[in-house]
């Protein structure tokens, strides 16, 4: 594999609240302290699950991704990562107060600034927004744009609201003004099941069902004109999985076609809308075990541009360093691992 | 080309249709605030009745949340799936390039003019005083 | 990217030569719950007089969700005599059996059938008044063969409906929807399913329904686009629960039909279960198989709304991956995203190929061969 590549999505964790202590006000951590609140993990990744942690990432006695040690020797060097996206899924988008969750995202974003941007020049971040208010996620973009180590916007795939809705707007024109990616991330607050059918019973249907999950936060998106009014977004889905887009593709173009009236800002078909404004990462892959047939669908997708090249270290979705898909032609390998981050990420080339 | 006349336009006043049948093929005869306009009843999604379908307006959208709403009548949906044509041009809303209606030549000429130029009425019995429809297929 | 000039389909030549086709969801249509009065119990008729349905949804009329067009329907299909579409059975028969030469059409009486009601008892005396009322009304037309309505959030109630015409052979299926109130896949609903295995019946898993969650993990869309293109999510969900609860392990010779829901979603989402299933192993033990082989064995899928991928083609790809013996044609007559027999592939298929999709796999499905 080429060194240099660009991971579009890698998770340090947050090795407990208390790492975060020293980036709070006063006033919020004595209040955590006081009321006792030791964690914020979410259901999303149990600790122990396989999928949390690879079994060589898990380091004895620590979290996974917890130190910057443990990511450059367990992913930045073996992989020969040029730069590295990290989306750190630390659960401050599930609290319902929503000035404790801008208190928590800010901290985390602090944190993610002190420990891992300033001592490490191979990694780039997300910021973490307070989605459950608009208005204070605005304020934390608004306050970190200037540094262009942050290179994308992090909500997670299931909020409260389907994310096209309009009262998200503000946190999508404050990132096109800023030239930032929204980064759609698998994961939910849990404000409603995970399905339209309920709680699933296990953790395996939780994970399966971030794809469906994904494909109706894209009908959001498109059919309230997100896209329309911010022609210059983009949105990266992370960890989606991506052998899903062109059954997707297919059925909510070929339903505008018919019901255009009931959303006439959606001006050209949304197939092509995905292919302009909408890229996923490639971890999760979900392939077909024949190659054959996993290259026939990447043909159906239309466009080499949508793939960005993904790690989702710790993430336990391949072994060894199989960390690309099999059965990639060579050109878009390589399209993948640099050019279509590079394009999706105007940040990248300003500091790289 | 043959020029077949189809009705008179007293039994299409402005607002109306009829389906009319030439060379086996049924064709729709719209009047929108005067102007005639032939469409092929056959929707080329599926194959759908098209000119048994809904007129309406265009809806337009400078942004989402604005409705701008124009050309009452001269949208038609296919009663199928809903697909909008443009009762002028034949062409579809969503993908005017590549998705249209077949769509014809009408005028209107008068009853001496048709005996005049010999053309076709097959059932429409063709009278001095009257004006007619007549369909370029 | 241009889109490709949507080709008009070639008319296959099953009209021309009258192919002998098997319809998988035809919707016959009550007019009112006058229609089921002489079927129904006198306290349930007080109930629909007085306090109507009560679905779970907002409004008395319906979805909150307005449709595209009335009823949901082809604007063509209201018949000449008067009712709604598809209530009347000469002009279903007229339009749609003759038309297309249907020997075998599936009837799936969805909407405001007692299944989703927030008073469960009531809703299974509607359930119950439904099955009565295709019985005596549509199964007449010996083309014609019926799902049994079930009200599914009621096991017991829906096991003895099951039992009440298990041995009818008019009736060919048990009648669900995606959107239950729980994962269907769960503990509370075996007993659904290992009666309808006993009878014999497939279950037919109809899009919609209106479990009281919203149709997406994240909220309520705003728009009835989503809703409708939604139905493949909530399929995949629906589809998710059952496999991975182990209903497919724990019940042999169960059998399932995902109807109207399209089916391109299908591959991707087997080769997702598939790989979590391999990673999370220790979370089903009870699970001995791929979820893919599950799926590959007792899961068929009506292929309306078919897909329309640019070049349209491409949909041949995905019928490939998904198997041509899982899939059973459909209209969904009279709704409006209807499909019709001639025109619904992109290419004459080989005639072996174009019999199964068109017939024999519903035939067999069925026990109709």
């Amino acid at each position: 594999m080429l060194g240099g590549a660009i991971d579009c999505d890698l998770h340090p964790s947050v090795p407990n609240l208390r790492a975060l202590h020293p980036y709070m006000t006063d006033h919020w951590r004595d209040i955590i302290v006081q009321r006792g609140l030791s964690e914020l993990e979410s259901i999303a990744y149990p600790a122990n699950s396989p999928l949390t942690a690879r079994p060589d990432w898990r380091p004895e006695g620590r979290k996974p991704a917890s130190t910057l040690d443990l990511v450059r020797t367990q992913a930045l060097d073996p992989f020969r990562i040029g730069t590295a996206i990290c989306n750190c899924l630390y659960g401050v988008q599930l609290l319902f107060s929503e000035d404790m969750g801008a208190g928590m995202a800010r901290a985390l974003n602090d944190w993610m600034v002190a420990e891992w941007l300033d001592k490490e020049p191979r990694l780039r971040a997300s910021i973490v927004v307070p989605v459950q208010n608009p208005e204070l996620a605005v304020d934390e973009i608004e306050r970190l744009a200037g540094d262009t180590r942050f290179v994308q916007v992090l909500m997670l795939v299931m909020g409260d609201m389907p994310l096209g809705k309009r009262l998200y707007w503000p946190i999508y024109a404050a990132a096109e003004r800023h030239n930032l990616p929204i980064g759609i991330h698998a994961g939910s607050s849990y404000r409603h099941p995970v399905t339209p059918l309920g709680w699933p019973t296990y953790y395996t249907e939780d994970y399966a069902a971030q794809a469906p999950a994904f494909q109706q936060a894209l009908s959001s998106l498109i059919c309230e004109g997100v896209f329309s009014k911010y022609p210059s977004l983009k949105v990266v889905l992370l960890e989606s999985g991506f052998t899903w887009l062109p059954a997707h593709m297919w059925r909510l173009t070929k339903f505008w076609r018919g019901l255009r009236m009931e959303v006439p800002w959606v001006d050209r078909a949304p197939a092509d809308i995905m292919r302009s404004n909408v890229r996923l990462t490639t971890q999760p892959c979900d392939a077909p075990p024949d190659r054959a047939i996993f290259q026939r669908l990447l043909d159906h997708m239309g466009s080499d541009e949508l793939l960005l090249f993904s790690s989702d270290y710790p993430h336990w979705q391949f072994d060894g360093d199989e960390i690309l898909p099999d059965g990639l032609p060579d050109g878009l390998a390589k399209k993948i691992m640099f050019d279509n981050p590079r394009a999706t990420y105007a940040r990248l080339t300003e500091t790289v | 080309m043959p020029r077949h006349v189809v009705a008179t336009t007293t039994e299409i006043p402005a607002g109306t249709r009829k389906l009319v049948t030439v060379r086996g093929r049924r064709i729709g005869i719209f009047n929108l605030n005067g102007e005639y306009f032939g469409l092929f009843d056959r929707c080329p999604h599926q194959g759908g009745s098209l000119c048994l379908g809904l007129t309406t307006g265009l809806v337009e959208a400078p942004e989402p949340g604005t409705y701008e709403y124009s050309r009452r009548g001269e949208i038609l949906r296919c009663p199928w799936h809903g697909w909008e044509f443009d009762i002028r041009t034949g062409q579809s809303v969503t993908d005017p390039e590549s998705i249209r209606a077949r769509s014809y030549q009408v005028e209107v000429a008068g009853g001496t003019e048709v005996i005049e130029r010999k053309l076709v009425a097959e059932t429409v019995p063709v009278m001095v005083e009257e004006n007619y429809i007549i369909v370029d297929v | 990217m241009n889109v490709q000039v949507a080709a008009r389909p070639t008319v296959q030549s099953a009209n021309a030569s009258k192919l002998a086709i098997a319809d998988g969801d035809i919707h016959p249509q009550r007019n009112s719950y006058k229609d089921l009065f002489p079927y129904m119990e006198q306290r349930w008729i007080e109930m629909a007089k007085t306090f109507g349905s009560r679905p779970r949804q907002a409004y008395q009329a319906g979805p909150a969700y307005p449709k595209s067009q009335p009823n949901a329907s082809r604007r063509d299909a209201w018949p000449p005599e008067g009712g709604r579409p598809g209530s009347s059975l000469p002009f279903l028969r007229q339009q749609l059996l003759d038309e297309n030469n249907i020997q075998l059409g599936i009837l799936n009486p969805t909407g405001d059938n007692g299944a989703s009601f927030q008073n469960r008892e009531f809703g299974a005396g509607v359930a119950q008044a439904m099955n009565r009322w295709v019985e005596a009304e549509w199964l007449i037309e010996p083309r014609l063969k019926g799902s049994i309505v079930v009200p599914y959030e009621d096991t017991e109630a829906a096991v003895a409906e099951i039992e009440r015409w298990a041995g009818d052979p008019r009736f060919v299926q048990v009648l669900m929807v995606t959107r239950t109130a729980n994962p269907p896949g769960q503990k509370q609903y075996w007993k659904i399913y290992e009666a309808a295995a006993a009878a014999n019946l497939p279950i037919g898993v109809h899009a919609f329904g209106f479990g009281g969650y919203p149709v997406s993990g994240s909220g309520w869309p705003s728009y009835y686009i989503e809703d409708m293109v939604g139905h493949a999510q909530s399929a995949q969900s629906f589809l998710a629960s059952m496999v991975i609860e182990g209903v497919f392990e724990r019940i042999p010779n169960f059998k399932m039909v995902m109807i109207e829901s399209g089916f391109a979603w299908l591959p991707s989402l087997a080769w997702r279960l598939d790989k979590i299933w391999n990673r999370l192993k220790v979370e089903t033990p009870h699970l001995k198989r791929a979820p893919s082989e599950y799926i590959r064995e007792s899961v068929w899928l009506t292929t309306q709304p078919m897909e329309e991928p640019q070049p349209r083609e491409h949909v041949l790809d995905a019928l490939d991956w998904i198997g041509w013996d899982r899939l059973l044609f459909a209209t969904d007559y009279p709704h409006w995203d209807f499909d019709d027999p001639t025109q619904v592939l992109p290419m004459p298929l080989p005639e072996q190929q174009r019999r199964d999709f068109f017939f024999n796999n519903a035939m067999k499905l069925y026990r109709q061969a």
